[in-house]
């Protein structure tokens, strides 16, 4: 077979019917309701059967599932169902501002620093160097320095995700550059600004937004991590990770209020991995390759 | 030659996967192999000749092509019935395979020694050091100078003429019935497929090995076809005697086929009289060196200092094997690199140390082409935004440039309304016609086609080059033409440069090289042309 | 090979560098380090007793190669609330990480490695997709919860394991094992799915080679091909990933350790957050960043070994 009749030409994106892509993805297509459930839940939270999340009920400790009490009540007597409704406000922020932000921080320095020889191996070292750091200590040593509030925690959930975005763009900046498609716009004088925006960041999109779900994940994982070792978001705001926390002092009395949370977090970081993929499979069958996972 | 075939398929069909543009890749195919016979089977892209050869040795995809109708009798045995362990048995003793790319053929981490052993240690129960001693009796029946060394080699320490003879070795290695050779010379420069081509024909004579060679190139066929057989869509067109179909052809698409090959006996030309549109002077590319720790001067010099011009309406070939520094003389003229010393004269000024923005007013002036049609336009835009880029931003309103690029669409041979569709939905000549536009567009004086028609099929590629030529004369454009197929050269050159390990060894009007080459390199790659002599007998 | 051994131990300087500058500017960037360093209920002439004790009031970068010498001579500083040497701290805790992390590796790897390549020859099948599902589930239970439920049914439910605690194999190897079993199987969870992910994505990737058709045209039956030809050229990125996740095994050694009551460095960091003993988070940081540095320096020596074609 001639190298013209293997390569198989590159169909440019197109918009599949909704009912089709749920047909071929039943899997993601469940967790995308699930993550729309969820979210929408965060959003409404004050109206969907939730009371006061830190009201305190010291009589009603521990108290099992029950009309009143859904999920029944913690070692204060504070209404689980309803804390965990409010702690998902907590994992959704997060995970969506560190999403975005480090995949805006990660496109701009990765676009520059594929196109400007000079910059790269500068800009290069310095991203290994953060590497080089556990990215949870990292940001527990962020947030302790810096006092415990939902800024600092996504500041510091952001800064060791932003090596990999930085990798990832150089990396398709650096195999599209030799594309013969690059070079004749080179040739006609298009000028760099120009070559980046239209054939360089359209290629970048389609794994960034893969990316950008995994990043969501992993900053859910993070942030839960945080709040479980005492130094994510204020104990005062409930979040998932603070609620485990809390639980796990009387474990081995009350295991439900441990799991109800863990589970919370669990199928949601699931919902939205297994979106990741589903995404992955449908816009860059090559990434698994490239960020190694 | 007669006997028993080794290899007779008989009405062979192989479906394709639901859902592709035709049902089989292969549909009611019949030939036979007799012992020491070559069977050339020759057709272009999608005309199911490699599925053929895949099939006898039942190494199609699964689950992708399917065999579905018909036999395949290797000495009388029919494999596409034969179990998997059976089929095992068959693989390396009684027929092997080599293949098109012998760099991605053999396993990178295993010794050369090694991968040839594979085949005995599989077969046989011979003792290691016999067979140690048989594959070096092997390697060196290959003529690879020092076998015992070349035992511990990897593959990426050998050349790629070198490689293509240990796989050689390893189908070679148990003396199989028959040797199926899946375009064994494409990926090699012309003087290495001489040699395999050689190697191949001595196995064949000395072993009595049938042979089944795939190819697309019809000076291969003139080579070393005893038997030939020409395929299309899936379909025999016609087969018989090398001979016959030569000089008889019965089918019209063989006698297109035969007549597309550009002959080897150039035309007599008018030398071009314009005035020089651009030269390069004492041009040189270094490749790295220069670094922390490398010594100034170190690094791989690619270009040692290239004297060229072309002159408005004239095309100069520039030829040369891979590794001549041939593309890198195109891309530093283009800027596309900065070369290293020397001067590139372009509308009298020197653009070789121009700044990115000094440079930008000549960019318009100095288009390319590029080889590989699948990848020269950006696939997420219409071809019509890829074709009015240039125009608009040297200040070409919109709707200017539209109409500038519809007018090329007449020109090149494409409907207008090409312009709203995405590459994708163009063929690799279609593609090809698109590029060739996109330059037309910037109104230049010069045009670089670096191996520009290199990756088409014959007919299409004649197509293409008889478009260059027409808009060369049409616009009088200084044409620089890179390739290494001598035949294309000798069509459409006026004046011939031969490159070799980064020197110009010879220059000229191209008749006269051709006809009288000075220097021994000329000399020898014209030699290794497959087919001499076939096209003049053609033309003639 | 020792030139080369030189050459990528110098490579890794840089990197340190940009770490050591990092973890010296975080106290700097977020306030007054002398009020950090003095804690939340210091009066202001106990930071200024900070300030100067600690040369807070010199410039910056006088500090800062002030703090890389003393760094450099293996001093990370005193601890806070004990005021033990950092050093000191790190040795007393580092056994029962360096088990832990021994383990997980030992056992994901034996675990993984089978089942990405069993994953990639099965490709499309249940198998497969049954590898897949896991993998995905990996990435997404959190460390802890997956902990606890593991405790919850083996410990407490069913009284198999013991619930938490560490004793050395130096000590007692059956104690050891016994409850070093949950907290690996916790810990692997993660580092299987990254493994098993990427071995099938290679092995995938390799499938697909000439070279392995030209084994196959050669009669080779299809184990050899799969172990002998496949893996090993799917080799490089596979242990590439295999130091990259050690990364993310920290992060998990933290939170494991926190969970089943183990007394080693990552209990240290949690105690440490909970008294603001930044000192040692400091230290911790620099040593686990240096581990890992080295670590990953190793694995790109075994390149060469793994691939003719790498020469350095």
């Amino acid at each position: 077979m001639s190298a013209v009749e293997n390569a198989a030409p590159l169909a440019p994106p197109r918009a599949p019917s909704a009912l089709a892509a749920v047909k071929r993805h039943p899997l993601a297509a469940v967790a995308a309701l699930v993550l729309a459930a969820i979210v929408v839940a965060a959003v409404f939270a004050p109206w969907v059967g939730t009371v006061d999340p830190t009201a305190l009920a010291p009589a009603r400790r521990l108290a099992a599932a029950s009309a009143e009490h859904w999920l029944g009540t913690d070692h204060l007597g504070r209404d689980v169902w309803s804390r965990m409704v409010y702690g998902a406000r907590v994992s959704v922020t997060v995970g969506v501002a560190v999403a975005v932000l480090s995949i805006v921080v990660g496109l701009f320095v990765g676009l520059f620093t594929g196109f400007i020889r000079w910059l790269d191996p500068i800009v290069m070292r310095i991203m290994d160097g953060l590497m080089a750091i556990p990215g949870i200590l990292l940001a527990i040593a962020l947030v302790s320095v810096s006092g415990a509030s939902m800024v600092t925690v996504i500041f510091a959930i952001t800064v060791p995700e932003v090596p990999r975005v930085v990798r990832l763009v150089r990396s398709v900046v650096l195999s599209v550059r030799e594309e013969p498609y690059v070079e004749a716009a080179v040739s006609v004088g298009t000028p760099l600004p120009l070559i980046l925006w239209r054939h360089v960041v359209p290629n970048c999109v389609p794994p960034l937004i893969v990316q950008a779900t995994y990043i969501t994940a992993s900053a859910m994982l993070t942030e839960a991590i945080l709040s479980f070792l005492g130094a994510g978001t204020p104990p005062i705001i409930p979040s998932w990770g603070n609620m485990v926390a809390e639980a796990r002092l009387l474990f081995q009395i009350a295991p439900w209020n441990l799991l109800f949370p863990g589970i919370a977090l669990a199928v949601t970081i699931l919902a939205v991995n297994v979106l990741g993929d589903a995404l992955r499979d449908r816009l860059d069958p090559k990434l698994a390759k490239r960020v190694g996972r | 030659m007669t006997g028993k075939p080794v290899l007779s398929i008989r009405n062979l069909s192989v479906a394709l996967p639901e859902g592709a543009d035709r049902r089989h890749a292969v549909e009611n195919v019949s030939f036979d192999v007799d012992p020491g016979e070559i069977v050339c089977v020759v057709g272009e892209s999608g005309s199911g000749k490699s599925v053929t050869a895949f099939s006898v040795m039942g190494l199609l995809p699964p689950g992708e092509l399917k065999p579905v109708q018909g036999e395949i009798l290797l000495e009388g045995e029919n494999v596409l019935t034969a179990s998997p362990q059976r089929l095992r048995d068959l693989r390396g003793t009684r027929m092997a395979m080599i293949f098109q790319e012998p760099a991605t053929a053999l396993n990178p981490v295993m010794t050369v020694g090694q991968q040839i052993d594979e085949v005995l240690r599989i077969h046989t129960g011979l003792p290691p050091a016999e067979r140690k001693a048989k594959v070096i009796g092997v390697l060196d029946a290959m003529h690879l100078p020092d076998p015992a060394g070349a035992y511990d080699k990897y593959p990426h320490q050998m050349s790629g003429g070198q490689r293509q003879r240990v796989m050689i070795a390893a189908a070679m290695a148990l003396d199989p019935a028959i040797l199926i050779a899946d375009e064994p010379t494409t990926a090699l420069d012309v003087t290495t497929q001489a040699q395999i081509l050689t190697l191949i024909k001595e196995m064949q004579e000395r072993r009595g090995t049938g042979v089944l060679f795939i190819t697309h190139d019809f000076g291969v066929v003139a080579e070393i076809a005893d038997k030939v057989v020409v395929m299309r869509q899936g379909s025999v067109v016609e087969s018989g005697p090398a001979g016959a179909i030569f000089e008889n052809p019965r089918e019209d698409y063989t006698r297109m086929l035969i007549s597309s090959v550009p002959s080897l006996d150039p035309p007599a030309r008018e030398p071009a009289q314009g005035p020089v549109a651009v030269e390069s002077i004492g041009l040189v590319k270094r490749y790295g060196g220069g670094g922390w720790f490398a010594k100034k001067g170190e690094g791989f010099l690619a270009v040692k200092g290239v004297d060229l011009s072309v002159r408005r309406g004239e095309t100069l070939g520039v030829v040369g094997e891979s590794g001549s520094g041939k593309s890198t003389v195109a891309r530093c003229i283009v800027r596309l690199i900065d070369p290293t010393e020397g001067a590139v004269r372009l509308a009298g000024t020197d653009i070789a140390k121009l700044s990115t923005r000094g440079l930008r007013p000549y960019r318009r002036r100095i288009q390319i082409v590029f080889q590989d049609p699948y990848r020269s336009l950006n696939p997420r835009r219409t071809v019509g935004a890829s074709i009015i880029e240039g125009p608009m931003n040297f200040g070409l309103p919109k709707a200017e440039a539209t109409a500038r690029a519809r007018n090329l669409m007449g020109l090149v041979g494409l409907k207008p309304d090409a312009l709203e569709r995405y590459p994708h939905q163009f063929s690799g000549g279609q593609r090809q016609r698109l590029a060739i536009a996109r330059a037309l567009a910037m109104e230049p004086d010069v045009i670089i086609a670096d191996e520009a028609v290199s990756a088409l099929d014959v007919s299409v590629q004649k197509q293409v080059l008889e478009l260059l030529d027409r808009v060369k004369r049409e616009f009088d454009l200084a044409l620089l033409f890179i390739t290494h197929d001598l035949r294309v050269a000798a069509q459409i050159c006026d004046r011939i440069m031969v490159m070799q390990r980064g020197e110009v060894v010879e220059a000229g009007p191209t008749r006269a090289m051709f006809r009288a080459p000075k220097h021994p390199y000329t000399a020898a790659l014209l030699a290794a042309a497959p087919g001499r002599g076939f096209g003049e007998t053609v033309a003639a | 090979m020792p030139f080369l051994i030189i050459q990528r131990l110098l490579s890794t300087i840089p990197v340190l560098l940009v770490v050591a500058v990092v973890v010296f500017l975080m106290l700097r960037v977020s306030g007054d380090p002398a009020a950090i360093l003095a804690g939340d209920t210091a009066t202001s002439e106990q930071i200024e007793a900070v300030r100067v004790a600690l040369g807070l009031d010199r410039p910056v970068w006088e500090q800062f190669l002030g703090w890389i010498v003393q760094v450099l001579r293996g001093d990370l500083g005193e601890s806070l609330f004990t005021g033990l040497p950092v050093t000191t701290l790190i040795g007393q805790r580092i056994e029962p990480t360096a088990m832990l992390a021994l383990t997980t590796i030992v056992f994901s790897v034996l675990v993984a490695v089978p089942l990405g390549v069993l994953a990639a020859w099965r490709a499309n099948t249940w198998v497969d997709r049954a590898v897949m599902v896991f993998a995905v589930l990996g990435f997404s239970v959190p460390v802890f919860v997956l902990g606890y439920f593991l405790m919850y049914a083996f410990s407490i439910s069913l009284r198999w394991l013991p619930v938490q605690g560490y004793t050395s194999p130096f000590v007692d190897f059956g104690a050891f094992l016994r409850q070093i079993i949950l907290p690996t199987l916790t810990l692997s969870c993660i580092y299987i799915a990254l493994i098993a992910r990427i071995t099938r994505a290679s092995v995938m990737e390799v499938l697909n080679e000439d070279y392995i058709r030209t084994a196959r045209a050669k009669g080779q039956i299809e184990r050899i091909v799969l172990f002998r030809h496949a893996l090993k050229n799917a080799a490089v990125p596979i242990v590439t990933v295999i130091g990259l996740g050690v990364a993310l095994l920290i992060g998990g050694v933290v939170v494991t350790e926190s969970v089943f009551n183990i007394p080693g460095l990552g209990r240290l960091v949690v105690d440490a957050i909970t008294r603001r003993d930044y000192p040692i988070i400091q230290g911790l940081i620099l040593f686990f960043a240096f581990i890992y540095v080295m670590l990953n320096l190793m694995i790109d020596l075994t390149y060469a070994a793994l691939d003719p074609r790498i020469r350095y």
